[in-house]
């Protein structure tokens, strides 16, 4: 079974990066000289690479740091009326264009890292918290009274029972919000936050192609194999009881 | 023992008590079934019970330990709790599942996977397959099994049961409920146990307890409850087949007439026809020298004629064991179109016979006096 997801997803990651290389070879068919520039700006690909990444774990991870704990307190029966009423505000902040959620960070915190990770942050938020939600409101009841009627104590309900079970659609949520999350980097340098963004504005400014295929492809290689390592990690690390994968 | 002491229990908004005025108790080592229709207040009683629900009013006694002097999580921990949903925690494996109470009360793990297996094995789920299965592996039927195990894993005296097999078809129900009442005849713990079925009740009971508007109406062993139902209600709830019913909670011993006759195959027809007249029998059983029945010698057949019984006997066309229940006498009898049965004991020795009549009277006698 496990054995049998883990090709399926080794041979999606070939396929997509059979498609990518296809893609490119063609671009590179097309743009000749392409090649040339990258190895030209190698160094700047591997800096800006680098900085693309650290752009995605830091506002990811803030998000999840944030977002599963405020998913998780949003359940307790203390704050569980005020669920509906959070999930409504993320929701219609989710509807504010990205580039407008950018540009309202700049306008809040100035140019450079700060504001770009903000704004990466409050846009994987709104998954993250909604899943979270979701994930634990659907732990079906009996569960809970069985969990209380055997003595489980509240904190051992919510480790033991109502986050396992939920975790799959928490995954599922930390997964959509890493894949906004590293499409949406390259808008970072818009505000100054760097990444493979300035590579693919300064080309596009530039009417240099090649330099701006030079920031695309690595954005496009990086987050498909985001996007494996998570599928993997939905896979191997939740319990084969409540994994639809395995 | 569980003693419930004028228990009420008012949800807040709710009209009427939705438990009112409840005493009852649970003796040791016996099953009680809180019987009624739905929303009388089964489940709510029994949760009061582990605290799940806190009474309005009255008090309940563990042993006699009031509940309220426990920790409400110590006090669960110390008691089974199985619920129809049954509830096994997906994300566990079986093992893992049976063992949540030992884990958490911190038996060392050698201990509680140990006794894991010992459970597993009896109710006849080989371990090596079952204990690192997850619960969505298993049958409706095999996860309900689990789920008594888990209650049952940390030993405690006392058992909940609300609707415990209430979710599978009803032949795997029979069989579970049997093998329930084998283990429970061995561990002898003190049960509630809720369910709305009266046949279940009859089966599983030591004690029922009857159960309308959240009033305890009448409170019997199910033989008394049958045959004397308190008032209106509880014979609705029964039903009009209750004495049919009854055939089930008495067994061929408690109708059988002891010390019958019987001649052996060596005998004369002369001896079996004086036995027969002496008795007021038309007929009499034949039995060989290890005393298993051989047959029946016919008063007809006997009277005035000569010869040996051995030569002379008729097959019978069956026999009773003596710890079937009455109904599959009464059962037998119709099948085979006779008014009266053979009784043996599990070597097939000769023990006694039952009749129609004596069924009957049996029946009624208990209605009289009972
Ligand atoms: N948590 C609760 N809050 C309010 N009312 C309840 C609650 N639980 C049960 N009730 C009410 O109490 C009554 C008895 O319910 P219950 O004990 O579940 O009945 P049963 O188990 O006999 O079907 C019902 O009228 C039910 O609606
Ligand atoms: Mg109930």
């Amino acid at each position: 079974m496990a054995e049998h997801a883990a090709a399926a997803g080794l041979y999606r990651l070939w396929r997509n990066g059979l498609l990518v290389l296809i893609f490119a070879l063609g671009a590179w068919a097309w743009a000749s000289g392409l090649l040339p520039t990258m190895i030209d700006l190698w160094d700047d690909i591997v800096y800006l690479a680098r900085q693309h990444i650290m752009l995605v774990i830091i506002s990811d991870g803030l998000a999840v740091l944030v977002g599963v704990p405020l998913g998780v307190a949003l359940t307790r029966p203390a704050l569980r009326r005020y669920g509906d009423i959070v999930l409504q505000v993320l929701n219609i902040g989710a509807t504010i264009p990205t580039l407008a959620i950018l540009a309202l960070s700049m306008s809040l915190l100035g140019i450079g890292d700060t504001p770009a990770i903000f704004g990466l942050f409050v846009l994987t938020l709104l998954p993250i918290v909604s899943n979270t939600l979701a994930g634990i409101r659907a732990v079906p009841p009996h569960l809970i009274e069985a969990a209380h009627g055997m003595g489980m104590s509240t904190r051992q309900i919510l480790l033991k029972v109502e986050l396992p079970n939920a975790m799959f659609v928490i995954y599922a949520g930390i997964r959509t919000a890493l894949a906004i999350n590293v499409g949406t980097v390259p808008l970072a340098f818009l505000i100054g936050g760097g990444g493979l963004g300035e590579l693919i504005f300064s080309g596009i400014a530039l009417n240099e192609f090649g330099m701006m295929l030079a920031g695309a492809i690595p954005t496009a290689l990086l987050a498909i194999l985001v996007d494996f390592l998570m599928g993997q990690m939905q896979l191997w690390t939740i319990p084969r009881g409540v994994n639809p994968l395995r | 023992m569980i003693r419930l002491d004028n228990v009420t229990k008012v949800f807040p908004g709710a009209a009427a008590p939705a438990v009112d005025r409840v005493t009852m108790e649970v003796p040791e080592g016996e099953i009680c079934v809180l019987l009624g229709p739905s929303g009388c207040g089964k489940t709510t009683t029994m949760k009061m019970v582990n605290r799940l629900v806190e009474p309005s009013s009255g008090k309940i006694f563990i042993g006699d330990k009031d509940t309220n002097d426990y920790n409400p999580v110590e006090l669960r921990r110390s008691l089974g709790y199985v619920i129809q949903q049954i509830g096994l925690f997906p994300n566990k494996t079986i093992e893992d599942n049976i063992c949540i109470v030992p884990d958490i009360l911190g038996w060392d793990r050698t201990k509680s996977r140990a006794r894991a297996e010992e459970l597993l094995e009896m109710v006849a789920l080989d371990p090596k397959i079952f204990l690192k299965r997850y619960p969505k592996e298993l049958s409706g039927g095999q996860q309900q099994r689990i789920g008594v195990l888990r209650a049952i894993a940390a030993d405690p005296p006392v058992l909940l049961m609300d609707e415990p097999f209430g979710a599978i078809d009803p032949i795997n129900r029979a069989i579970i409920q049997d093998e329930f009442l084998k283990m429970q005849a061995k561990m002898k713990k003190t049960i509630m146990f809720v369910s709305h079925d009266i046949d279940e009740a009859v089966k599983m009971a030591d004690r029922i307890a009857i159960f309308n508007e959240g009033r305890l109406v009448q409170y019997d062993t199910p033989n008394n409850i049958l045959a004397h139902p308190k008032n209106r209600f509880v014979s609705d709830f029964v039903g009009s087949d209750r004495t049919l019913k009854r055939l089930q909670l008495l067994k061929v011993s408690d109708a059988m007439m002891h010390d019958p006759p019987s001649v052996r195959t060596e005998d004369t027809l002369a001896t079996a026809a004086s036995l027969m007249e002496e008795h007021g029998h038309n007929s009499i059983i034949m039995v060989n020298a290890t005393g298993r029945v051989r047959g029946f010698v016919a008063l007809t057949n006997a009277a005035g004629k000569k010869g040996k019984v051995g030569e002379n006997h008729e097959t019978l066309p069956t026999t009773i064991n003596v710890t079937e229940d009455l109904r599959t006498a009464v059962s037998t009898m119709f099948r085979h179109d006779v008014t009266w049965l053979a009784c043996v004991d599990d070597d097939r020795i000769f023990k006694g016979y039952v009749t129609l009549r004596g069924i009957t009277h049996l029946l009624g006698e208990a209605h009289r006096d009972g």
